[in-house]
């Protein structure tokens, strides 16, 4: 019954489905509202959140696409379920108006309908909810998939640019806890609350059918409902926000006590902190007991007002059945229902909230689903299945934005393939930029960089990541095996390239030492490598790629001495005959290179081998000789 | 349970209180519609005049506006003081934890504890402001409905409880089911978040490998489980639902034939057959309930036993029970210590294994590691972060076990490797060792002869500033106010080695231990902070972790400590000609090129374009 559903999820957006906003003619009146940016606006006027809701609804009618019929079918599901649950109080009635003085005349008639249409409508009612609550599941489901793999999608394809002012932290809770948010609501919420809806509707509809003045009674008790609502709603938006953040406030106060305990004992912090914590919890109680107690009134409230409508209705239609102008079973029915119509209501005020903050989620979800990468794929990339490594900055300029400062300025290069180059300059010379330009984290601002004469931007994405690898100097460990860490270089190696790899770079003998050797869990105790450890595996990996240029970002200042050796051997071996561009921080790596670049301030400002640059005394050479000296003591 | 007595004293009576009012709601609510049955009853008497449907009127009113009053009271009963004990519970935990030792807490996960003292208490708050509450009311209020049904007529009142015990029979069942599949979505969700984290934080290397689909397929396959989990947890409600409608509905719709016979047949009032379908569409609720309640017992049940567990550890490191005082002049005497970690195999030798070393009142003592380590862990030992397993420590001739913790730790101050800031201003976290934002009855603030007294803290910090080079503090957006950590600025980790140490000596102390306190700290820094500890510590004994000869100069002697024994004690010069492992440890390595290059200006020296911040809002 319930169709398998593909494991692939459906791609959505089709490059000519968006919208190019730079491309468009007349100014963009949300431009500070596109993608991410908005994010931090606390106050948005109408307009803006009129556009950020339209952004977010058409998020979630793409992402329906696939489910569409389904969602058409549960919404029948749902409807013929609530008004078959909502019909019993109607068919009491018929019951006692109609059918019992059939059942007095002998008619049985008067037995078997009224029982047959209840037990009809109960069946229908169960299995239409089961279909209805089995089908939300899938489409909804299904639904939070696709949106988890867009937005996964989405944060791999977006350049290092956008990664790197919109922190990983951000990223990381736009895919876990926002979309953890819109999955509580799809748990609970969604059907609480269309359900909900859906009966106070049919009941209000049979409440009108068997008596509409009672319909009246009911509509008065919609006004004070509809204050009591709005009162609760902005109240408890407030105290919801509050009682997260004292949360938010306790557990960070908790979490650091307790990573921090040798700071916290050894400076006698334990009773100061105690006090402060208790401090923290009060507040937390007290938002808490206050948020709770906003129900507290609510639900009352509601009561309230739906035994007053109770009695309304019984007074009014009490005299009419006394005066003859409706029937005993009628009553009975009205009051029935009128008992049951506001039930579902405060079921609704506890979602209200689940639904304020899966609103909110959806709204910076479709904000950075909106990003668009500044780093493409060419229509018609440019093949390159061989690579010499020979490459070529020809007036390559750089800055980060448009109207930002030159990073890099006018810059010509050529490394012939087989170089092993370094670069050195200071902080913000620009050193890293060369490498950035080259990996194609970055594309130029103007200008062009080549590899073996293909201008990297159309170059086809696979070449160049098959061609050019970068080890960064972080030495990222994915959780998993040290074998499957090696294996990223290359998913398709054997287990025999990936020993080789190991070997070569000369860390195969440290990982056979592990307590499971290859199979060692990296997060697993045991598993856990130094820093110059990770450094050598992230070089085996960089090996396995066996890429035509390898771009190295070498810092060590975080590396004990012994590991800093062993990732000086495996580094020369890493390099063998490849192109290799070396930001380098040590004298040692600068010794191994064919020819040392400084960089100062965009520019590229000594160009040689390292003896020539000593011997035309410029900057490398008053560096070269204050490193001989701490050096040589 | 009877272990959180303390903690429920002041909520039994306004837990009874709550009950009560629970039960008179639910009775009114019944009551109800044996008014309107009467009423009907009695407006199908022809001789019925309007004073019927009067009184049935006022009845129902007060019985309407009771009914909002007695459910508002019920929450004013027990949610206070219900979220009281939660706060005390919270609290006392806090309390236990923090006292708990280093191995302790590294035995235990953070989070761990957390989701103990959060989440585990918010169950028991719902627990016992409505749960334990709800359950007793509940079955109070079936109890009742079902006499009246039964009142009403024994047959349908039979009938429909043949649907009620089963979805009461059920309802655990069912729930045992969906809590299995929740817990296992759950996890799987987890595993989706590692999955993203992963993605996000290996960005780099992702992108310089071009293995973004690679890591794609993997993040799909689980989000597939996860879709698949939570799939599989609504078909479960699914069946769970259809049955809560089909049973009683079905059964009801059995209820109205029987009815209209036996009321065609005089034995049942059309009234009584209106009350006794209003009775059951509000006994409806409690009937589905009372499963969820039961499931909610055991989940407290299990939430208490987790909170018993780490409530019931006891610390081990404890205070002695008559502490000794002792002059303080800062003699710190190792004496054949030993030290294994609980967790290290048999066959491994102690980490510290005879350790004997003493360091006079006033010198600065390196302490460098051969091989082996062990030289953060004995810096531990001495505030007694951890116990020693074999020998003595000694501070100013006594053991340490014998001086109070409290007068222990205000001798000795640590800066550590990891420098831990708190969430909180820069003044706070360096003045986290003094008198700053401490109470007056604080027995854990001694006040010693050498501690800075409350109107030289600002002396004090200012001092400690310069001294650890973290002047650049005072370019923060408020100064030495700025909040800082997890939940304020975020800082560079030579910036918070150097806050870490400034906090070391702000504490004023007549023992520093220093945990290779320079290690992240660039070239030209190092200098200046050398030069100015040197100044500083005089007077002070010093203990410094170092691993390079530039910390090493800092110190008058040097330990060098070798597979868990001090081998050798001299000066550097001394230990550099007769020790060869010595000299090995100590070549000197390559300084750290980034500084140098930073430090020489370039050939054509030009202001650089892009000025390097190492503080990041």
């Amino acid at each position: 019954m319930s169709q398998q559903q593909s494991p692939e999820p459906t791609r959505l957006v089709s490059p000519t489905e968006t919208t190019d906003h730079s491309t468009a003619g007349e100014p963009d009146p949300f431009e500070h509202l596109r993608g991410t940016a908005g994010e931090e606006q606390v106050s948005l006027n109408k307009a803006e959140r009129k556009f950020i809701r339209r952004r977010s609804w058409k998020l979630l009618v793409r992402t329906s696409k696939g489910v569409r019929l389904k969602l058409l079918l549960t919404a029948l599901a749902v409807i013929l379920a609530q008004a078959c649950q909502a019909a019993t109080p109607l068919i009491v009635s018929l019951a006692i108006d109609w059918g019992l003085p059939r059942v007095i005349d002998g008619e049985t008639q008067g037995l078997w309908i009224p029982g047959g249409l209840y037990v009809t409508c109960a069946v229908t009612a169960g299995i239409m909810l089961f279909l209805y609550t089995r089908m939300t599941a899938e489409a909804s489901q299904q639904m939070l998939f696709t949106l988890r793999d867009e937005v996964f999608r989405k944060t791999q394809e977006l350049s290092l640019d956008f990664h790197e002012d919109y922190t990983s932290g951000k990223v990381i809770s736009r895919q876990t806890s926002d979309l953890e948010s819109l999955r509580e609501l799809l748990d609970g919420g969604v059907n609480s609350l269309v359900q909900g809806l859906m009966f106070m509707f049919f009941t209000t509809v049979t409440i009108w059918i068997m008596d509409w003045r009672s319909g009246l009674v009911l509509l008065a008790a919609a006004v004070p409902i509809a204050f009591l609502g709005r009162w609760y709603q902005k109240n408890s938006e407030v105290a919801y926000r509050r009682t997260r953040i004292s949360s938010a406030r306790m557990i960070v106060h908790f979490v650091e006590s307790m990573t921090g305990i040798r700071a916290v004992q050894a400076f006698r912090r334990e009773s100061a902190r105690t006090r402060q914590y208790k401090k923290l919890a009060k507040v937390y109680r007290d938002d808490m007991v206050r948020s709770i107690g906003l129900f507290g009134v609510l639900q009352p409230g509601l009561m309230l007002v739906g035994n007053l409508s109770v009695t309304a209705v019984l007074l009014w239609g009490g005299f009419r059945v006394l005066d003859g102008d409706l029937g005993v079973g009628a009553l009975v029915g009205v009051v029935l229902a009128t008992k049951r119509v506001f039930q579902p209501l405060d079921m609704i005020a506890m979602f209200y909230n689940s639904l304020q903050s899966a609103t909110a989620a959806l709204e910076k979800v479709s904000g950075l689903l909106e990003e668009r990468p500044k780093v493409r794929e060419a229509k018609n990339p440019a093949l390159l299945p061989e690579a010499r490594g020979e490459l070529e900055f020809r007036d390559a300029e750089f800055r980060y934005n448009q109207d930002g400062p030159l990073v890099l300025k006018k810059l010509d290069l050529h490394i012939p393939a087989g170089q092993t180059v370094a670069v050195v300059g200071r902080t913000g010379a620009g050193k890293t930029t060369l490498a950035k330009l080259l990996a194609r984290f970055y594309d130029v601002s103007s200008g062009t960089v080549t590899l073996d004469g293909v201008d990297l931007r159309q170059l086809a994405t696979a070449d160049h990541h098959r061609h050019v690898a970068m080890v960064t100097q972080e030495a990222f460990l994915f959780s998993g095996t040290i074998r499957d860490n090696i294996a990223l270089g290359r998913p398709t190696a054997t287990d025999e390239e990936i020993v080789a790899a190991a070997k070569a770079v000369g860390v195969h003998e440290f990982i056979t030492a592990l307590p499971e050797g290859y199979d060692t869990d990296v997060n697993k105790r045991g598993g856990r490598l130094s820093a110059g450890q990770r450094q050598l595996v992230s070089f085996a990996r960089a090996f396995l790629a066996d890429p035509a240029v390898l771009i190295l970002d070498e810092a060590t200042s975080s590396l004990d001495l012994p590991s800093e050796a062993l990732v000086q051997e495996g580094l020369e071996r890493l390099l063998g005959n490849r192109t290799a561009l070396i930001i380098a921080h040590r004298l040692s790596t600068v010794a191994i290179a064919d020819r040392v670049l400084v960089v100062d301030a965009g520019h590229i400002v000594e160009d040689g081998s390292p003896e020539e640059l000593i011997a035309a005394g410029g900057y490398f050479s008053k560096l070269h000789s204050a490193w001989s000296a701490t050096m040589g003591n | 349970m009877k272990r959180l007595g303390p903690y429920l004293e002041g909520l039994k009576r306004r837990w009874i209180l709550g009950v009560f009012a629970a039960i008179g709601a639910g009775v009114v609510a019944l009551t109800i519609p044996q008014v309107l049955g009467s009423l009907v009853d009695h407006l199908g008497d022809p001789t019925a005049t309007t004073a019927v449907v009067w009184t049935a009127v006022a009845i129902t009113l007060g019985l309407g506006i009771l009914e909002a009053v007695l459910v508002y009271l019920r929450r004013l009963f027990v949610i206070p003081p219900a979220s009281d004990a939660e706060t005390s519970m919270r609290t006392t935990l806090f309390g236990k934890l923090i006292h708990q030792s280093a191995a302790f807490h590294s035995a235990w996960d953070a989070g761990q504890l957390q989701s103990r003292a959060i989440a585990d208490l918010n169950l028991l708050r719902r627990f016992f402001a409505f749960g334990s509450l709800m359950l007793v009311t509940s079955t109070v209020i079936i109890i009742f409905g079902f006499s009246l049904m039964f009142r009403e007529s024994a047959l349908l009142g039979f009938l429909f409880l043949c649907a009620a015990i089963p979805i009461i029979l059920i309802g655990p069942r069912f729930r045992q089911k969906f809590v299995h599949f929740s817990r296992a979505s759950q996890d799987k969700a987890g595993d989706v978040a590692t999955r993203v984290e992963e993605s996000v934080h290996g960005i780099r290397v992702l992108k310089a490998f071009g293995r973004g689909d690679y890591a794609r397929q993997g993040f799909v396959d689980e989000a597939d489980e996860l879709r698949g989990l939570e799939v599989s947890k609504a078909y479960t409600l699914a069946r769970f639902q259809m049955l809560m409608i089909l049973l009683p509905e079905g059964v009801l719709g059995a209820c109205l034939i029987a009815g209209l016979y036996l009321t065609a047949q005089g034995d049942m009032s059309v009234g009584a057959l209106g009350a006794f379908f209003t009775t059951a569409v509000i006994l409806k609720n409690p009937i589905e309930g009372v499963g969820m309640l039961l499931g909610m017992v055991f989940m407290a049940k299990t939430a208490i036993d987790r909170h018993v567990d780490v409530i019931d550890v006891e610390p081990e490191i404890t205070e002695p029970a008559e502490p000794v005082t002792a002059a303080e002049q800062g003699l710190v005497e190792l004496d054949d210590v030993h030290f294994r970690y609980p967790d290290q195999k048999p066959e491994e030798r102690d980490l510290l294994n005879g350790v004997s070393l003493r360091i006079e009142p006033g010198e600065t003592m390196a302490l460098v590691s051969g091989t082996g380590g062990g030289t953060s862990t004995l810096l531990n030992l001495i505030p007694r972060l951890y116990d020693v397993t074999g020998g003595t420590i000694r501070i100013d001739g006594t053991d340490v076990r014998q001086l109070s913790l409290a007068d222990l730790r205000s001798r000795v101050a640590v800066a550590f490797e990891e420098p831990t800031l708190f969430s909180a201003s820069v003044r706070a976290n360096v003045l986290l060792g003094t008198g700053h934002q401490r109470d007056d009855d604080d027995a854990q603030h001694p006040q010693r002869p050498g501690a800075p007294a409350d109107d030289q803290l600002e002396d004090v910090l200012t001092e400690a500033l310069h001294t650890a080079d973290a002047e650049f503090v005072e370019n923060l957006p408020d100064g030495v106010d700025t909040r800082i950590g997890e939940e304020g600025l975020s800082l560079s980790g030579g910036q918070r080695q150097r806050l870490a140490l400034a906090r070391a000596i702000a504490a004023k102390p007549s023992v520093l231990l220093l945990d290779d306190p320079l290690s992240a700290l660039d070239v030209r820094t190092e200098e200046r902070v050398t030069a100015r500890l040197r100044e500083v510590l005089t007077g002070t004994t010093t203990l410094i972790v170092a691993h390079r000869p530039s910390t090493v100069a800092l110190a008058d002697r040097v330990a060098l400590l070798h597979e868990g024994q001090i081998i050798d004690v001299g000066t550097h010069h001394e230990l550099l000609q007769r020790s060869e492992l010595y000299r090995r440890v100590m070549r000197p390595p390559a300084p750290s090129g980034q500084d140098l290059m930073d430090a020489l200006d370039p050939a054509e020296a030009k202001p650089t374009s892009e000025s390097y911040q190492e503080v990041r809002p």
